[in-house]
């Protein structure tokens, strides 16, 4: 039968010859490829030590913002838990007390806040719906861990540390 | 002339007979769709109310058959009566959805726009209203008129800042109850809902005030800042009381009822006015007998996560034999530790 398209190759198996039983010339091919990539440069990156150039809109680990004044952006409004595709985050609202306002920005407030790591497909979705410029995606990779109890990071992994002039040094910290 | 005893109105085309007295607004109801005015404070169940926000205007071109002079002046169509032959446009015209994006600007001149905290969020009539009339900056460059927050009695908050004076609350009092406590005072921009030296509200069906409120001006307090609207999921129940129909929704949240209002229509409007007793202080699921979930509009933010079935089927089928291999591997794990 004709072939349809054309490109079939008939292969034909012929008994080896004398070079190719004695097996060395090919050892030696195989060897001298391996030798070849000692000397060439190695793409593996060592992360975290080592880290790649990033795209700037890369989307790693939440972050929930502070205002310059330091206090918590976020009002618990719901949107990011409403917009999120994978049902991830989950929150609880709470007033503000009267002497609490140099902690939160608005009179309501997340007195919880979770997402869960292995539900979160970092879309940006909730980047996107944050009506208060609260949450980002701007942290690392999320790190793998043992427990699943572990993933479902609370606000003590997720806000922002308050920013402090006295603590800011000259090195660079990754 | 149409049938004996009724008008005939065409509104945005559709013609529809009426009988003498309809207002426009009503009118455009009886035809339904999307060539219904909107309105802020015109409330059928209360007598008198409407004429004060302004949403509803619309353009008659043609005031009757025996007159079709057209009318000089957008009317606005809660408190204007129909006549035989009226023709009236809506939002087949520009100069309606203009005066009424005009409209739309001045109610939020002083809304503080607190959306995110509102508990109103999500069923309020002025984020509808502003989201499909409203414009995106506003132009209004001084202060907001701001006024500190009141507990009215120790179920109902008002925040004043958020209030569009559409008077509906009053009305609500007035017929409502025997006596009424709050009112508006003061006048022009200073105007503001009050009650005379802070005097409790506490009728029986003050609580009313809550569901005819169009924005988030009176709020539960037993429901403050409990979750958001979208999350919680509506469900028709009644129950055997001896004051009011006892016709009610309740806003579940996984077991917890969070709160109970009034059953509501398309228009945001109660059927029956619930009694405080049913509002706040019966929030357990034994004092309900459940009917069946509330029907949501397919376009409102609450059909979001919304199921049909009281008990939808669980998404994962509890297995024993994959139980005991998860708890083996969790005492594993503690074992490691």
């Amino acid at each position: 039968m004709q072939s349809l398209s054309n490109r079939k190759k008939v292969i034909e198996q012929k008994p080896m010859n004398f070079w190719e039983r004695i097996y060395l010339p090919a050892i030696f091919k195989g060897l001298r490829i391996t030798l070849r990539h000692f000397f060439m440069k190695i793409p593996t990156v060592k992360y975290p030590e080592e880290r790649r150039p990033y795209s700037k809109n890369f989307r790693g680990q939440h972050s929930l913002k502070r205002d310059e004044e330091g206090r918590e952006r976020c009002t618990a409004c719901g949107l990011c838990a409403l917009s999120c595709p994978a049902e991830a985050i989950t929150m609880t609202a709470a007033e503000r007390t009267k002497d609490e306002s140099h902690l939160y920005r608005e009179e309501k407030y997340a007195s919880v806040y979770e997402i869960n790591m292995l539900r979160c497909i970092f879309c940006g979705l909730c980047e996107e719906a944050c009506p208060k410029e609260a949450i980002y995606l701007d942290g690392p990779h999320v790190t793998a861990d043992y427990l699943r109890k572990d993933f479902i990071y609370g606000k003590d992994k997720l806000v922002e540390p308050k920013f402090d002039i006295k603590m800011l040094t000259q090195e660079k910290s990754i | 002339m149409a049938e004996e005893g009724k008008f005939k109105v065409t509104i945005d085309g559709i013609p529809v007979e009426v009988a003498p007295g309809t207002t426009i607004l009503n009118a455009a109801r009886l035809i339904g769709g999307d060539i219904v005015p909107p309105a802020m404070c015109y409330y059928s169940k209360l007598e008198g109310s409407g004429g004060k926000c302004r949403t509803c205007l619309v353009k008659v071109s043609k005031g009757s058959e025996k007159d079709p002079r057209p009318m000089p002046k957008l009317v606005a169509s809660c408190r204007t009566t129909v006549m035989d032959g009226m023709e009236v446009s809506n939002i087949t015209s520009d100069e309606v959805l203009e005066a009424r994006k005009g409209v739309v600007e001045m109610l939020l001149i002083n809304h503080p726009l607190d959306c995110p905290v509102c508990d109103q969020a999500g069923e309020c009539k002025l984020q509808d209203l502003s989201y499909e009339h409203g414009t995106e900056q506003t132009r209004f460059a001084f202060e907001r008129r701001t006024f500190e927050r009141v507990d009215i009695g120790d179920k109902i908050q008002l925040h004043m800042n958020r209030c569009i004076l559409c008077y509906r609350c009053v009305y609500v009092a007035d017929q409502l109850t025997t006596k009424r406590e709050h009112g508006v005072l003061s006048r022009g921009d200073y105007s503001e809902i009050a009650t005379f030296i802070e005097a409790a509200l506490d009728n029986d069906f003050i609580g009313n005030v809550i569901d005819v409120c169009p924005v988030g001006a009176l709020t539960d307090k037993t429901f403050r800042f409990k979750n958001r609207v979208w999350f919680t999921k509506p469900v028709d129940a009644h129950r055997d009381c001896p004051t009011c129909s006892g016709n009610v929704t309740l806003w579940y949240k996984g077991d917890d009822v969070l709160r109970v209002t009034g059953r509501k229509d398309e228009y945001n409007e109660v059927d029956e006015f619930i009694c405080n007793t049913c509002r706040f202080d019966t929030k357990r699921t034994q004092d309900w007998i459940l009917e069946a979930p509330t029907k949501v509009d397919n376009e409102s933010v609450i059909t979001a996560n919304h199921y049909l079935n009281f008990n939808p089927p669980p998404v994962i089928k509890n297995s024993s034999e994959l139980q005991a291999a998860n708890e083996e591997q969790l005492a594993r794990t503690e074992r490691l530790k």
